[in-house]
């Protein structure tokens, strides 16, 4: 029998023991002994959001294929654990072998949202791993991160030896075979490095150094090591059924927030939404056969006994086969009571079947994510939805029976005015009043309108990236503006307004456009007891803000000041195949309302075109 | 149809409660395919029912689900079906039909046995003392203490919920009330003792295992298994 890293003491009195104890349904038990190359694949936050991400599955089962390779799985510990492991001074380790994490070759780390930099630093503390790459020595593991937050790796470049920059199904197995060789022939860890280095896709970030002009703006970036690539291209998978995708999910005995069967039926996004970082940084669309896909459902769901199934993908409603697939799924899974949980669709009359026949419609909501009040500000975005087909829409829905509806905003995008505040408020009513155009006795009680807005985060590699932000005063003036404006409404009785928290999207501003010199910021945090900063009940706002002022870095010289489009950004030496002449170009065409239409309607020459894959060589043919 | 399924849990997977159990079977059964009937309505769910909750911790070699289907193979086809999903720490014992009027798993549960096994590091100093006051201990007519219910707190005499009790190689073994109608746990039992004797209780001092769980025929503590006969093919 497995012998567990916790004693049953431990187990007994923590939280969920069943986070720690791995054996999981299709879980890839192998001997750590009997393997050339062994991997920790880690996802920094609570077991059950990181059992719930998909890209760990699809990696876990590709390392597992390989017979020379085992991939365990990390996750971070809770603050009950955390604080026992501290006490008694036991070692992170890996869910399955329940090994050391230290005695792997690799610690992979999935990056997927800024606000788990300091739980990064807990795996690595808690592991005995050193904090700063620099001081790792041979007994170390090689600390390789991947994931959308290495498209700016910068703020946490001194804590990996090695950052995986796009699609991790492509240069994984390369780095592997490197990986073995250089162990074989007894290499040094700076020489294993510099082979890496030169793989597509790989950015060893010490190889590389950054000088400042006196204004703190970045004078110049550059190579100290001959190994080293000038530029970093991102990794794509180009050919989406022929590729790895599992047909075993991991299933967890305690409950995660994804309890179902994924299947991603798309890479990408055609429409060019302004402030989205993955609809820029995943182009092109590349797009799942229907054939494959209805083969994964079975055999995910044969092989899970899982009840649900769910679509992933950034815009269901533009995978073209959307009509088929739903179709199958909701006829080949009728009598196994499997659920099929719909993506947010747009809506429509056929989304409007279909959720009228996998949900009930009484318990059901509509959303909508017009993420603007206004239209002139959805044009400033490029968001094309418009009011009209919002209307539309909620008229259908509600004389199909629906009456609830969810609609999300952003605050704080560029060029914002009242007007386009008092937007939100103002269409919300309208759709309260589309409600109550119907007669009375066809009415389905009251209408329930929740307005919610975020605020909005100007992201790398988007035509935003040289915005500026507002600050949290600013953004939370605008949230009673709105709030304020939705009580003036004929219909504010069925409005409720939500807003979000304006710290944390203070931070996570200077953390997604920060540079090396935020990486002691984030060491200051962790070391004042900053963890699972992405969780409201442990954010520690004022922990972070000792953190900046101690460490002498301004958060106004990240957020609040907009960048000259000609001013090197930390992130410029990684090549997302979208062209930074294009991005200037949807920021100048942003500024001038000016929308640009969606891949499918016209090529807008983004530059991907030269990966000559998905949807810009679909419209050529 | 009705069945009855046997199962051990052990090992690691003694941390997992039972409402995890439970999502467990629900999604093993899928993976073997077993053909169970669901309730109606909007959100049907599979027919299943559990004898008696095993708390987190503890492990058993006779854990009970009853489940109805609509079609099945032979006992032994279903057991090897059900084994080849199963991970390690749940094993299938037997897979038999019920009769159809049998009432469900859970409101036959009378009885349980256990054994409790002291945990490496909490054995007592000294045993021979310790097996006095034991012996003392279970020597009186009534075991009056006082029990937390959801409203209040209340006294009550355990005794008449221990059918058995014994001691034998440093391993205590007992029957004792379970189910709806009395439901005594072991750890209970064990802390009252440990009160009663002066010394200091922890929860972890003891490993508890359950045996089998029981139900009652004419007066009798019958295995939950005994209800059930074999499927043939």
């Amino acid at each position: 029998m497995r012998k567990l890293a916790l004693s049953d003491e431990i187990l007994l009195t923590i939280e969920k023991p069943a986070r720690y104890i791995g054996n999981e349904v299709n879980a890839a038990m192998k001997d750590m002994d009997a393997v050339d190359v062994t991997f920790a694949m880690c996802f920094p936050d609570v077991y059950e959001i990181g059992m719930s991400h998909l890209g760990i599955q699809i990696l876990y089962d590709m390392f597992n294929r390989r017979e020379d390779v085992y991939c365990d799985r990390v996750y971070s510990p809770w603050t009950d654990l955390d604080k026992i492991m501290r006490e008694k001074d036991i070692p992170l380790f890996a869910v399955e072998s329940q090994a050391p994490v230290k005695n792997f070759d690799f610690l992979g780390i999935t990056i997927q949202y800024e606000m788990c930099y300091t739980n990064i630093l807990q795996i690595l503390d808690l592991s005995k791993i050193p904090l700063l790459a620099k001081d790792r020595t041979e007994d170390d593991p090689i600390v390789i991160g991947g994931g959308p937050c290495t498209y700016n790796p910068e703020p946490i470049a001194d804590f990996f030896d090695l950052f995986y920059i796009g699609e991790g199904e492509t240069q994984y197995y390369p780095l592997i075979d490197l990986y073995k060789e250089h162990k074989k022939s007894g290499g040094s860890r700076i020489e294993f490095l510099e082979k890496a280095a030169e793989l597509p896709g790989m950015y060893v970030p010490s190889f590389y150094e950054t000088e400042y002009n006196e204004d703190g703006t970045i004078k110049r970036f550059y190579k100290t090591n001959p190994h080293a690539k000038d530029r970093i291209v991102k990794e794509l998978v180009m050919d989406m059924d022929d590729t790895y995708y599992p047909e075993k999910p991991v299933v967890p005995f305690i409950k995660a927030t994804q309890d179902r069967v994924v299947l991603e039926i798309q890479r990408g996004c055609i429409r060019g939404c302004r402030f989205c970082q993955a609809g820029m940084i995943y182009r092109p669309v590349r797009e799942r056969s229907l054939e494959f896909l209805k083969e994964r459902a079975r055999t995910m769901l044969k092989n899970t006994g899982h009840e649900e199934i769910s679509l992933s993908s950034l815009s269901s409603s533009d995978y073209s086969e959307l009509k088929e697939l739903v179709t199958f799924l909701i006829e080949e899974f009728k009598d196994q009571k499997i659920n099929i949980s719909l993506p947010s669709l747009r809506i429509d009359a056929f989304s409007l079947d279909v959720m009228g026949k996998v949900q009930d419609i009484r318990k059901s909501s509509l959303t909508f994510a017009p993420e603007a009040g206004s239209q002139r500000l959805r044009d400033v975005i490029n968001k094309g939805l418009t009011e009209e087909v919002i209307l539309e829409g909620a008229g259908m829905a509600f004389e199909g029976g629906w009456n609830r509806v969810k609609l999300y905003f952003m605050l704080g995008l560029p060029t914002e005015t009242e007007e386009d505040m008092r937007g939100i408020a103002e269409l919300s009513d309208k759709i309260a009043r589309r409600y109550y155009e119907i007669p009375k006795d066809q009415r389905n009680g009251k209408v329930q309108i929740v307005a919610s807005s975020s605020f909005f985060v100007p992201k790398p590699f988007t035509p935003f990236q040289w915005a500026k932000m507002c600050t949290k005063e600013e953004y939370l003036d605008r949230a009673r503006i709105v709030n304020h404006a939705c009580r003036e409404q004929l219909n504010h009785k069925s409005i409720k307004y939500n807003w979000h928290e304006a710290d944390v999207t203070v931070l996570e501003g200077v953390l997604a456009r920060g540079d090396r010199r935020i990486a002691p910021v984030i060491l200051k945090a962790y070391e004042k007891g900053c963890l699972y900063d992405a969780w409201s009940e442990t954010f520690r706002n004022d922990l972070w803000m000792e953190a900046f002022e101690e460490c002498g870095v301004s958060i106004a010289f990240y957020n609040n000041r907009e960048r000259d489009v000609d001013e090197i950004l930390p992130w410029d030496f990684i090549d997302t195949g979208v062209t930074k002449e294009f991005l200037k170009r949807e920021w100048k065409n942003a500024r001038e309302g000016k929308v640009t239409p969606n891949c499918r309607q016209r090529c807008s020459g983004c530059g991907v075109m030269r990966f000559e894959g998905g949807i810009c060589i679909e419209s050529k043919n | 149809m009705k069945v009855r399924i046997k199962f051990r849990k052990y090992g690691v997977m003694k941390f997992i409660g039972h409402l995890d159990v439970m999502r467990y079977f629900q999604k093993a059964l899928r993976r073997a395919e077993v053909d169970i009937s669901f309730t109606g309505g909007f959100s049907p769910h599979p027919i299943m029912s559990f004898a008696a909750p095993l708390g987190v911790g503890l492990t058993s070699d006779g854990e009970y689900l009853d489940i109805e289907v609509n079609s099945t193979d032979s006992s032994e086809v279903m057991v090897k079906r059900l084994n080849d999903v199963m991970v390690e720490g749940m094993e299938i014992v037997s897979y038999r039909q019920l009769p159809d009027k049998m009432k469900s798993a859970m409101s036959q549960v009378a009885a349980a046995d256990y054994q409790l096994f002291f945990r490496e590091g909490y054995e007592p100093a000294d045993w021979s003392a310790w097996e006095n006051a034991w012996n003392a201990f279970l020597a009186q007519p009534s075991l009056v203490v006082w029990k937390k219910t959801k409203k209040s707190e209340q006294e009550v005499d355990i005794r008449p919920m221990v059918y058995r009790i014994g001691l034998e190689n440093h391993v205590i073994t007992m029957r004792i009330a379970t189910g709806s109608v009395h439901n005594l746990k072991p750890e209970f039992l064990m802390e009252a003792f440990y009160r009663y004797a002066g010394m200091e209780w922890k929860p972890f001092i003891f490993q508890v295992h359950r045996v089998d769980t029981y139900m009652e025929e004419e007066g009798a503590f019958v295995s939950m298994e005994t209800a059930e006969t074999f499927i043939e093919n």
